[in-house]
C-alpha cells in the first residue's frame, strides 16, 4: 500500500521542492538530516514561503505548529505542517532559531489557525512570534517562571532526564517525591524570588484587550460588561474559561482561557520511554482512548518500520470507529444539555455508549483508558465471551442492530425537534473558507462543506479497503454540526459491519516479540489519524534511543477552539454555550 | 417506618409499629443527611466522565439519594474532586471549597486527586488535593469505575453514620476557618508557607553572598 502511495505523491513533492527551493535560492533548503524530510527555511523568509505554499501550491490548511529544542546544536526549531484540503501527503517546513533570542515572523495573517499554536510555542519555548496579535502565555499563567519544554528547564520533581529512573529501577522501589522538596509540594521558585516584594498577576490586561462595543448604531444605551464563564461552570465541558465582553446580551468579543487542565503530557512524554507514553495518550481525549492509541502507534511505527498483522489492522479500525460512535453520542447528548434539555438526551446517549464500553472493557481491560495498541499490533485479542455471549456474535449484533437503532432513536427524537431547530439553525455559522483558514478540523470542518477527512485524504491503516462516504453538510451552523455527527455515526456503523464481515477469524495480532523497551531509529515522524474531533497528530523525534526526544500532540480540540471567538461574536451569550458544545471539545486534549 | 432507624432497646407496641419509630436525635440527623448527599457539579478531568456515567441510568446514583447535582457550591454537601488538580486550577477549587456551607465533605476521586496520579511529576500538577483541603474519602483507580465510586460514596455514608451532634465541628465553639486560597506567582504559592518561603529565599541569598565572598 505504501508503495502505491509514494508513487502517486512523489511528483507532487518534486513540484513543491522545485518551486520553493529553486525560487528562494539559498533561503530554502531540503532537510537532509538522516530520517528527516521537509524544508528548512530562513526565518525572515518564512511569510513569503508560506504565501507561496498557500496561494500557489495549494497547501491551504496549516495543521500543526510546534517547536523542538535541539540543545546540542544550540538552536530551537519551529516546525510547521501544512496540508492540501484536496488530499494527499502533507508538507513540513522548519525554521531554526537562536536559543538565546528566538524570533520568527508570525504566520497568523496567512494562516489564522496558527494563532493558539504559536502562543503555545511561545509559552513552552519562549519563541517570540513577531507581529502576533496577542502573544501571551496560553497553557501556563503569565508570570510563570521559565519555558518548560526547553531541554535545560527542570521541574520541581526532576530526577533524571529520562526514565527509567535509577532510584526506582531495577528494584522497583518507590519513593515520595515530596520528601525531597523543601516545601513538601510540587513547587520550586527561581533563585532570588522574594515573597515580600512581589505582587501576583492580575487579569486586567486580558480584560482590557477585549473589544467592548458593537459598531452597529442603536438607539438604546446598554452597558458593556465583561463576564467570566468558567473555569467552574456546568456548560464548559470541563475546566475551560471564556471571558466574554457583552453589550447588553450580545457578545462583542470572546477570549478562551485554557490551561486549567494542563498536565504536561509533553514534558512527561519526553522523559518516558516510547512505550510508556501509550497509556498517557489514553488521557488526552479521554473519550477516545482507542483512536488516540492508534495515532501514536502509527507515528512510532513509521519510524520503526514495522508491519501490523492483518487481524490487528481490522481490530484497530473497528475500535477506532466504535470510538467515533461513542464520542459522537456523548457530544450530541451534551450538546442537548447545553441547549437546556437537561440530562434526558444525555442519558439516552450514555446508554448507547455503555454498550461500546462493554466491548472495550472486555477486550482492553478498561472502560475508558484502554491502552490497547502497541507498536506493531495490539496488546491482546478479543476475549471468547463478552457479557456471556460469543464475542464476535455480540459485536456483530451491536454494529448491525443495536447501535443503528440507538442512532435512529436519537435522530428520531432530536432532528425535527422544534426547539433544537430554532436554537441551532443559523447559529454560529462557519463559512468554508474561514474553516480552512482557521485550521478547523473534523466535523467542524465538514459541516461547513469541506470534504476533508484523513481516512481518505491521507489514508492510514486499512481504511482504503472499506466502502464509506465522507459526510459533508453545507451550512456550517450548529444544526449542521449536529447532523454531521449523526451522519458520521451511520458511516461508522457501516465500516464496522464491513470489518466484522471481512476480519480474518484467526491470526496474529502482534508482529515481533513484545518488548518493554523499544529502540527507535533516529528521525522525525508525524503520525496522524482522523479522530472523532478532527486531526490528531503526533510529532515524534527520536535520536535513536529508547525515549522520544520530542513528543508533541497536535490536538484537534485545541486547534478547533481558535475559531471560537469569531463564531460567537454577535450572538447572544446563551448561544456561546451552544456553539462551544457544537465544537465538541475535551479539556484533556485542549490543555494536554 | 424505617427499621434501620429504630432503637431495638425500646419496644414499640406492635399496632403502632407502622407509624412510630423511637430513635435518637443523632440517628435521625445522620439518616437524613446520608440519604440526600448533594454533590457539586464539578468535573476536572477524565474521572469526571466516570462520575457522569455513575449518575446515568446504568449505575444510577439516585439509588443513594445523591442524584441532585448542584451547580453552585452553596447548595452542595459533597465536592467530588474528579480529576487532576493543576496549579492553575487549585485556587478556584479552594475557593469553591470555602464557599460550601457546613456540613461539607470532600472526596478525592481517582489517582490524580488522591496523590497526583500518572501526572504527578508534571510541573503544573498538584500532588493531590489533600495538600490544600481536607479529604474524607479517597477512591483509588484511574479512573475509578462507577462501582468504585459508589463504593466510595457508601463509605462516606458510613462516615456520616458515625458522626454525632455532640462533636461535629460545625456545631462546635470555634468558627471554622476558610482555607487560604493559593496564589499563582512564578510557581504556585501557598499562603500558609509564607514564612518558609521567605526563609528559603533568605538562605538562597546568603548562599550566593557567601559564594561571592
Ligand atoms: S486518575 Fe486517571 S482517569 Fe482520573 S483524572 Fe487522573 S489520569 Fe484521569
Amino acid at each position: 500500500m505504501s508503495d502505491k502511495d509514494s508513487s502517486v505523491v512523489l511528483p507532487a513533492n518534486e513540484v513543491v521542492s522545485n518551486s520553493i527551493v529553486a525560487r528562494f535560492d539559498g533561503e530554502v533548503n531540503s532537510d537532509t538530516r538522516e530520517g528527516y524530510e521537509g524544508y528548512i527555511v530562513n526565518a525572515n523568509m518564512l511569510p513569503e514561503v508560506a504565501s507561496v505554499l498557500k496561494d500557489e501550491l495549494g497547501y491551504d490548511y496549516l495543521s500543526s505548529v510546534t517547536g523542538v529544542d535541539y540543545i546540542d546544536e544550540d538552536h530551537i526549531e519551529v516546525v510547521y505542517h501544512a496540508d492540501q484540503t484536496t488530499g494527499g501527503k502533507g508538507i513540513n517546513i522548519k525554521v531554526q532559531l537562536d536559543r538565546e533570542n528566538p524570533v520568527v515572523p508570525t504566520l497568523v495573517p496567512i494562516y489564522p489557525g496558527a494563532d493558539f499554536q504559536e502562543r503555545e510555542v511561545f509559552d513552552m519555548y519562549g519563541v517570540h512570534f513577531d507581529g502576533h496579535p496577542n502573544l501571551r502565555r496560553i497553557l501556563m499563567w503569565d508570570g510563570f517562571h521559565g519555558y518548560p519544554l526547553r531541554k535545560d528547564w527542570q521541574e520541581a520533581y526532576y530526577e533524571e532526564d529520562v526514565k527509567p529512573f535509577d532510584s526506582r529501577w531495577p528494584g522497583g522501589d518507590f519513593k515520595r517525591s515530596e520528601a525531597d522538596n523543601p516545601y513538601g509540594k510540587n513547587v520550586n521558585y527561581p533563585p532570588g524570588f522574594d515573597i515580600n516584594n512581589w505582587a501576583p498577576e492580575t487579569d486586567d490586561s486580558l480584560y482590557e484587550s477585549l473589544q467592548k462595543t458593537t459598531s452597529n448604531g442603536k438607539s438604546l444605551h446598554t452597558d458593556s460588561i465583561v463576564v467570566n464563564i468558567g473555569p467552574q461552570h456546568p456548560s464548559t465541558h470541563g475546566v475551560f474559561r471564556m471571558v466574554v465582553a457583552l453589550d447588553g446580551e450580545t457578545i462583542t468579543d470572546l477570549q478562551p482561557v485554557m490551561g486549567y487542565l494542563h498536565r504536561n503530557h509533553e514534558k512527561i512524554g519526553e522523559r518516558n520511554t516510547f512505550l510508556q507514553n501509550m497509556p498517557y495518550t489514553d488521557r488526552l481525549d479521554y473519550l477516545c482512548s482507542m483512536s488516540n492509541n492508534f495515532g501514536y502507534a502509527l507515528a512510532v511505527e513509521k519510524l520503526m518500520g514495522v508491519d501490523v498483522p492483518e487481524r490487528a489492522q481490522y481490530i484497530r479500525v473497528l475500535m477506532a470507529e466504535l470510538t467515533r460512535i461513542s464520542n459522537h453520542m456523548w457530544a450530541i447528548g451534551f450538546l442537548l444539555n447545553d441547549l437546556g434539555a437537561f440530562q434526558t438526551p444525555a442519558l439516552y446517549a450514555i446508554r448507547a455508549r455503555e454498550l461500546i464500553l462493554d466491548v472495550f472493557e472486555a477486550t482492553a481491560g478498561s472502560r475508558m483508558m484502554c491502552n490497547y495498541m502497541r507498536f506493531g499490533g495490539l496488546a491482546r485479542d478479543f476475549p471468547d465471551k463478552l457479557r456471556g455471549e460469543d464475542t464476535v456474535q455480540f459485536i456483530t449484533d451491536l454494529v448491525e442492530n443495536r447501535l443503528p437503532k440507538a442512532i435512529d432513536e436519537l435522530d428520531h427524537f432530536l432532528t425535527e425537534n422544534e426547539i433544537v431547530r430554532s436554537r441551532c439553525i443559523g447559529v454560529g455559522v462557519l463559512p468554508p473558507e474561514k474553516a480552512i483558514a482557521y485550521s478547523a478540523g473534523g466535523p467542524l470542518l465538514r459541516a461547513s462543506g469541506v470534504s476533508y477527512d484523513l481516512r481518505t485524504a491521507d489514508s492510514y491503516g486499512i481504511y482504503d479497503r472499506f466502502d464509506f462516504d465522507v459526510c459533508t453538510r453545507s451550512n456550517g451552523d450548529v444544526y449542521d454540526r449536529y447532523l454531521i455527527r449523526v451522519d458520521e455515526m451511520r458511516e461508522s456503523t457501516r465500516i464496522c459491519q464491513q470489518v466484522m464481515r471481512d476480519i480474518p477469524g484467526e491470526g496474529e495480532i502482534f508482529s515481533g516479540k513484545p518488548q518493554y523497551n523499544v529502540r527507535v531509529p533516529a528521525g522525525e515522524s508525524y503520525g496522524r489519524v482522523e479522530n472523532p474531533k478532527g486531526e490528531l497528530g503526533y510529532y515524534v523525534v527520536s535520536t535513536g534511543k529508547t525515549n522520544p526526544y520530542r513528543y508533541h500532540v497536535r490536538a484537534p480540540s485545541f486547534v478547533n477552539l481558535t475559531v471560537l471567538g469569531e463564531l460567537c461574536k454577535g450572538h447572544k451569550v446563551a448561544d456561546a454555550v451552544v456553539i462551544l458544545g457544537s465544537i465538541d471539545i475535551v479539556l484533556g486534549e485542549v490543555d494536554r | 417506618m424505617n427499621n434501620e432507624l429504630s432503637n431495638p432497646d425500646i419496644p414499640v407496641p406492635s399496632e403502632l409499629q407502622s407509624a412510630v419509630t423511637i430513635t435518637s436525635l443523632d440517628k435521625i440527623y445522620n439518616w437524613g443527611r446520608r440519604s440526600s448527599i448533594w454533590p457539586m457539579v464539578f468535573g476536572l478531568a477524565c474521572c469526571a466522565i466516570e462520575m457522569i456515567c455513575t449518575a446515568a441510568s446504568r449505575f444510577d446514583i439516585a439509588r443513594f439519594g445523591m442524584e441532585v447535582f448542584r451547580a453552585t457550591p452553596r447548595q452542595a454537601d459533597l465536592m467530588i474532586v474528579s480529576g487532576t488538580v493543576t496549579k492553575k486550577m487549585v485556587p478556584q477549587i479552594v475557593r469553591l471549597f470555602n464557599q460550601m456551607p457546613e456540613p461539607k465533605y470532600v472526596m478525592a476521586m481517582g489517582a490524580c486527586a488522591s496523590g497526583g496520579g500518572p501526572f504527578k511529576e508534571g510541573y503544573n500538577v498538584v500532588s493531590g488535593i489533600d495538600k490544600f483541603v481536607p479529604v474524607d474519602v479517597y477512591v483509588p483507580g484511574c479512573p475509578p469505575t462507577p462501582q468504585a465510586l459508589l463504593h466510595g460514596l457508601i463509605k462516606l455514608q458510613e462516615k456520616i453514620d458515625g458522626q454525632s451532634l455532640k462533636s461535629v465541628r460545625w456545631y462546635g465553639q470555634e468558627t471554622s476557618e476558610a482555607v487560604p486560597v493559593p496564589v499563582l506567582g512564578p510557581d504556585l504559592f501557598d499562603p500558609r508557607q509564607h514564612a518558609l518561603l521567605a526563609q528559603q529565599a533568605g538562605q538562597v541569598k546568603e548562599n550566593s553572598e557567601s559564594v561571592e565572598e
